[in-house]
């Protein structure tokens, strides 16, 4: 029986953990209590993007976008919108314009502004059933690929996209496809990085959990062009969904003969196995990933050779990004001039971004190369929350940069944000506002790549960890003028000669937002003071006397601290405050602040 | 490699071969760049960044140690920007080491301390930062055998790839990741139950200190001060043949003269020459082959002299400990001896005899431990000096060793032949049991040279026809072809009759207590060679060369043991073997 309405829950873990699935379980037992369970399809997809407001449904056919939807909404959805086909208002998002409500899904700004190419299936199927990748066009590129071009017209048809590599490196696909195809032999193997490790970043967590079928077509049309007949997929086991969904899919796939032999009776024959990955950034590296997968400990080697050339267990090897497998498909049925057509001269298609930090609509978005950094920021994000002023945005993840606002028009590409001094990454993109003290932010990230350091070359292992200690001493106060110099010093050489790509850009934060924000560090190591107010050491909060006495302040003081009629200007015992910038966080009118002290450091 | 490759470094045209790395090409054209990590074949990995140069066109600095010339290529190897880099990267390294040089093992050789003389380090991190996290050194020295001090290591990762490269084990690695990193067996587990054979190839790799032998220096020199104890030592054929080294002779100087000098000079009371039980082994070896042929004992015969081959057959391969001869090796037969024989004869009690020996190896330290290498209650072999170790007694002693005379032993135990003093090097064994069995079992005196069974090739194979039977053997040293040739065997099991096993690469004289040579030497010398020629010269000039000619070996059994493979010769000379397994403690 055809069923008159369908309800896409979203399945991403984002909203999986919010209770999506209980969700689902909700639904079934409402519809069966009402008696119309055959006419309401209840489908778990992969990520809707817009995380912020999970759980999220979406009702079809008349798209009616739910959010923050819970197991007790449940009975209202099916009692008053399934059955009787009204809509629940107050599940519904608010229009921040005219503070009316937006009921469908292509209304809202996060999505109208968006291109969904790598996204294409997310949110929309279920990532279970691979007939409903069949009735996307699903592996019709790769029947197309098997029975109507030669692997070099494959290569022909990617190199003609200016697909680049969206894991990080920005290489242009084809060419790496191309060098895997010219290296003579008879074993080779496609990769696919799914060691998504950006800190803040999950776009490949979401194309593998809401559209796996994507890369596994993706990775069949690679190794019928290189000539590989063995794939990997290395993922992360911290993402538990991903795999059980891959796992499902290749099983359905092989089922289905889409692996296997013999695929499509074209004589090309290929198959997909998952290889775990415990967790260490580095492996996101193309090398020390062929390590870890041929059993050693997960270290970088030196390039060329290449392992195009000599990969796994030596033999040529191709290694692509989930998301750039994802695109696939969709060159080969679109075409490649559909696909130049998005993006700009250089950097075509479109580019997924994690929105994360201080921004209303955090989540997931797929933009047009070219989109500039305000739209995405201020259309597609929604801006920044509590009417903080923007301060900077940090791309690239820990190895990338910060951006600030008088770059904010810049349109994204890979050579523009690099020109900036940042870099394109996997995509992790981390709004920062005026509460965010630069010095802090370049220390957790470098904190980060010491952490996953790999311990294999001097400097990465020796000097990040030697940055790091001099920037915990700038936030404890006790930096000096020559510390700042010698982070610079530290940073440049370590950029220049560190073995892999995660030591030569694990001083970005820091030389990036020291070229920024210089004048915030001088502040920390001279005036000893953290003007966004973060580092406690260097913190003293006052109130000026723009206060309007609301108390909100006291009231979210933990210490009680903080005193003052309503009305007048509020005052902050600094004996007794502890630093937690709670009252900050509360003041509607940015009335407190941190001030320097005269007497050097404030708390040592 | 015909091909020239032409490139430019530092402005001047050089004519490279093709195929080598920027570091090679510099280093045939005398220029110099600096190298840590790098060991030939071992270790190329590129950890260390010190050998950094710039080389046009490329955004960052390249290691030359692994960068390939290509055709038109611009090198600068010595600008103030690759100066500035590689200083500072020295400058990191630094900050990690502790310096306690004067209590180093590599005193004298140091590379690390080389490369920082040379760039005037000042050490500024760890004056202006404080010295690096004490809490991230790792330090064991419980097994006696070998110490790991990761407090002087710069992770340069010569040591794990030795291991690997080497043994075939990958005992040794990395362990924790990033800043934290140390080398050392997994979760940094006691050496001795980590199934390390002890062939101490990752010492002799290290550019520092970081992995040594356990030191024995101190307490020899306690021993020599004491009157009441009697002290006997014993040296092994293969140290004679590298002492020099460090004293500054080159690679394959013979020093045995001098050697046998120090020891008087250092007051020894007696001095055993190892080669004596090396003719000695021949005669109960040769003997113990024999019987097996006669008796149909089990084949192949596996030789039981190196205790590093000891220690892998146990730990990797039990099922193989029947085909072992049951001989103790020369270092156990001359410390029994010394503790019976010697002690009844100078009427000495055995517990006040210190029994010394100076051997090439590391293994043979944790072999003088095995308990049933002793009697009442004491050790045949109460300690073990390498090679290394003796070479620093004698500096610390202040004897000048370049201007000794050259002495003979005065023992009564330090007769041999030629025989025995190519024990040292790989297929000596062999050699030595093939002139003594082939003499016993034809009857006749036969030929004296058995040159298929020498030479550095990882297995040799040779078949000899004596007393009308063809004889398969085979010689195999490296824990890596040992482990490949045990499988050679497991798939063709009678094949072969006797079959010598070394545990190090070239045999004793490259064994893990020989004197370290630097990186760069290794790659300029055929050190095994050099050091081996060493043997076979002194086998070559000796008048006595089958054991079974050594007429003290002869008087030891008339006037003893009364004959090979007696009851009592297999008392005090041969040993059981047992299956051993690795960490034991660990669930």
């Amino acid at each position: 029986m055809l069923e008159r309405i369908q309800v896409l829950i979203c399945g991403g873990t984002g909203c999986m953990s919010s209770h999506s699935k209980e969700i689902k379980k909700a639904f079934e037992e409402e519809l069966t209590l009402l008696g119309i369970k055959e006419e309401v399809g209840l489908i778990l997809t992969g990520c809707f993007g817009l995380c912020e407001r999970g759980p999220v449904i979406v009702v079809y056919p008349d798209e009616t976008f739910y959010a923050h939807v819970k197991v007790s909404d449940v009975k209202a959805i099916c009692a008053e919108h399934l059955l009787k086909g009204r809509v629940i208002d107050r599940l519904l998002v608010k229009n921040p314009l005219d503070k009316g409500k937006i009921k469908q899904m292509n209304e809202l700004k996060f999505y109208s502004k968006q291109k969904r190419i790598a996204l294409r299936n997310c949110g929309q199927i279920n990532p279970l059933d691979i007939t409903e990748y069949f009735a996307r066009d699903g592996y019709l590129a790769l029947g197309k690929a098997l029975t109507e071009l030669t692997p070099e017209q494959v290569i022909e048809q990617v190199t003609a996209s200016g697909l680049k590599g969206r894991g990080g490196g920005g290489f242009l696909t084809g060419k790496k496809w191309q060098f895997a195809a010219e290296s003579k032999n008879d074993i080779k193997y496609v990769i696919c990085n799914a060691d998504e490790g950006d800190p803040g970043a999950f776009m490949d967590r979401a194309i593998l959990e809401g559209d796996p079928h994507s890369v596994l077509e993706a990775m069949a049309i690679c190794g019928y062009a290189i000539g590989a007949s063995q794939g990997y997929i290395y993922v992360r086991a911290e993402y538990p969904v991903a795999v059980e969904r891959l796992k499902h899919a290749i099983a359905e796939a092989r089922s289905y003969n889409l692996l296997g032999d013999n695929i499509f009776e074209s004589g090309f024959s290929f198959d997909i196995d998952i290889r775990l990955g415990a967790g260490a950034f580095v492996c996101g590296e193309e090398t020390a990933l062929i390590k870890s997968i041929e059993g050693y400990r997960g270290m970088p080697v030196l390039k060329p050779p290449f392992p195009a050339v000599r990969g796994l267990w030596g033999y040529p090897t191709n290694v692509n990004n989930v998301e750039t497998l994802a695109n696939i498909p969709v060159i080969f049925l679109k075409g490649a001039d559909y696909f130049t057509s998005i993006g700009t001269k250089n950097s075509s298609g479109t580019k997924v971004f994690a929105l994360g930090g201080k921004i209303n609509n955090t989540g997931l978005v797929e933009v047009p190369m070219g989109t500039t950094l305000r739209e995405v920021v201020y259309d597609i994000g929604g801006g920044i929350p509590n009417k903080r002023k923007f301060k900077a945005i940090q791309t690239g993840g820990p190895s990338g940069g910060c951006i600030t606002e008088k770059d904010l028009d810049t349109p994204i590409d890979f050579e523009n944000l690099t020109k900036l001094g940042s870099m394109m990454g996997s995509g992790g993109m981390i709004i920062m506002d005026e509460d965010n003290c630069m010095v802090d932010v370049a220390r957790f990230y470098l904190d980060f790549t010491v952490d996953e350091s790999c311990g294999k070359c001097t400097p990465c292992r020796e000097g990040t960890k030697l940055m790091l200690d001099i920037l915990n001493r700038i936030c404890e106060g006790k930096g000096t003028l020559d510390d700042i110099d010698e982070l610079e010093r530290l940073g440049q050489m370590i950029q220049k000669t560190s073995l892999c790509g995660l030591g030569q850009t694990a001083p970005n934060p820091v030389l990036s937002t020291l070229k920024h924000f210089r004048e915030e560090y001088i502040a920390h190591v001279v005036d000893k003071t953290c003007p966004a107010g973060v580092c406690r050491n260097l913190t003293n909060f006052v109130i000026d006397d723009s206060c309007i006495g609301c108390t909100k302040c006291a009231k979210n003081c933990p210490v009680n601290a903080i005193s003052g009629w309503p009305r007048q200007v509020h005052t902050i015992d600094p004996e007794l405050c502890i630093q937690c910038g709670a009252c900050k966080k509360a003041c509607p009118v940015g009335a407190i602040s941190s001030k320097p002290l005269e007497r050097g450091v404030i708390h040592g | 490699m015909d091909k020239k490759v032409k490139i430019n470094i530092n402005g001047v045209d050089i004519l490279a071969d093709q195929g080598d790395t920027i570091l090679k090409a510099a280093e045939k054209n005398h220029i110099f760049i600096p190298r840590l990590c790098f060991l030939k074949d071992v270790h190329e990995e590129g950890n260390c960044r010190i050998c950094s140069v710039k080389v046009e066109g490329q955004k960052n600095l390249k290691p030359s140690c692994k960068t390939i010339v290509t055709e038109g290529m611009k090198v600068i190897t010595d600008d103030q920007e690759v100066y500035d880099n590689v200083t500072l990267n020295l400058e990191l390294l630094t900050h990690r080491h502790q310096f306690e040089c004067f209590k180093c093992s590599r005193e004298n050789n140091c590379e690390f301390l080389d490369l920082l003389r040379r760039y005037s380090i000042d050490n500024e991190y760890t004056n202006s930062y404080g010295p690096c996290d004490l809490d991230f050194y790792h330090y064991q020295d419980e097994s006696k055998v070998m110490v790991i001090d990761s407090s002087k290591c710069i992770l340069c990762g010569r040591c794990v790839s030795a291991c690997e490269k080497y043994s075939g084990l990958s005992v040794l690695h990395f362990n924790e990741r990033g800043n934290k990193t140390y080398v050392g067996p997994a979760l940094f587990h006691d050496i001795a139950d980590s199934g390390c054979i002890y062939c101490g190839k990752c010492i002799g790799a290290c550019p520092t200190g970081a992995i040594k032998g356990y030191d024995y220096v101190k307490q020899m020199e306690r021993d020599l001060r004491d009157s009441n104890k009697k002290i006997v030592v014993q040296v092994a054929p293969a140290v004679r043949a590298a002492l020099g080294e460090e004293f500054g002779y080159p690679i394959g100087t013979n020093v045995e003269g001098k050697m046998f000098s120090a020891l008087k000079k250092l007051g020894v009371d007696e001095i055993m020459d190892t080669n004596f039980t090396a003719d000695l082994t021949i005669m109960e070896e040769g003997t113990e082959l024999i019987h097996r042929l006669e008796h149909g004992g089990k084949f192949p015969m596996f030789t039981s002299c190196s205790p590093g081959w000891i220690n892998l057959l146990e730990l990797y391969y039990p099922e193989f400990i029947p085909n072992l001869s049951s001989c103790k090796s020369p270092q156990q037969m001359a410390g029994a001896l010394i503790k019976t024989y010697y002690a009844e004869k100078m009427e000495v009690d055995p517990k006040n005899i210190v029994s010394v020996s100076i051997m090439p190896c590391i293994a043979k330290k944790a072999e003088a431990q095995r308990k049933e290498m002793g009697r009442d209650g004491y050790q045949d072999v109460d300690y073990v000096l390498t090679t290394r170790e003796f070479a620093r007694l004698i500096r610390r002693r202040g004897i000048d060793f370049r201007n000794l005379e050259e002495s003979k032993p005065y023992g009564m135990l330090a007769s041999y032949t030629g025989a025995a003093t190519i024990f040292g090097a790989t297929g000596g064994v062999m050699e030595a049991a093939l002139r003594t069995v082939s003499e016993i079992l034809e009857n006749k005196s036969t030929p004296i040279e058995f040159k298929q069974v020498r030479g550095n090739a990882d297995i040799k194979e040779a078949t000899y026809k004596i007393a009308d039977m063809d004889l398969n053997v085979a010689v195999v040293h490296g824990g890596v072809a040992i482990l490949e040739f045990l499988e050679i065997i497991k798939e063709n099991p009678t094949k072969y009759h006797f079959v010598e096993f070394m545990g190090c690469t070239g045999g004793c004289i490259n064994g893990g207590g020989q004197p370290i040579v630097k990186a760069i030497d290794q790659e300029r010398y055929d050190v095994r060679s050099l050091r081996a020629s060493v043997l076979y010269d002194i086998d070559q000039k000796n008048e006595l060369r089958k054991s079974h000619q050594n007429e003290f070996v002869l008087k030891l059994y008339e006037d003893f043991l009364e004959k090979p493979y007696s009851k009592k010769a297999h008392d005090l000379l041969h040993t059981k073997y047992h299956k051993r397994e690795a960490y034991n403690d660990v669930e």
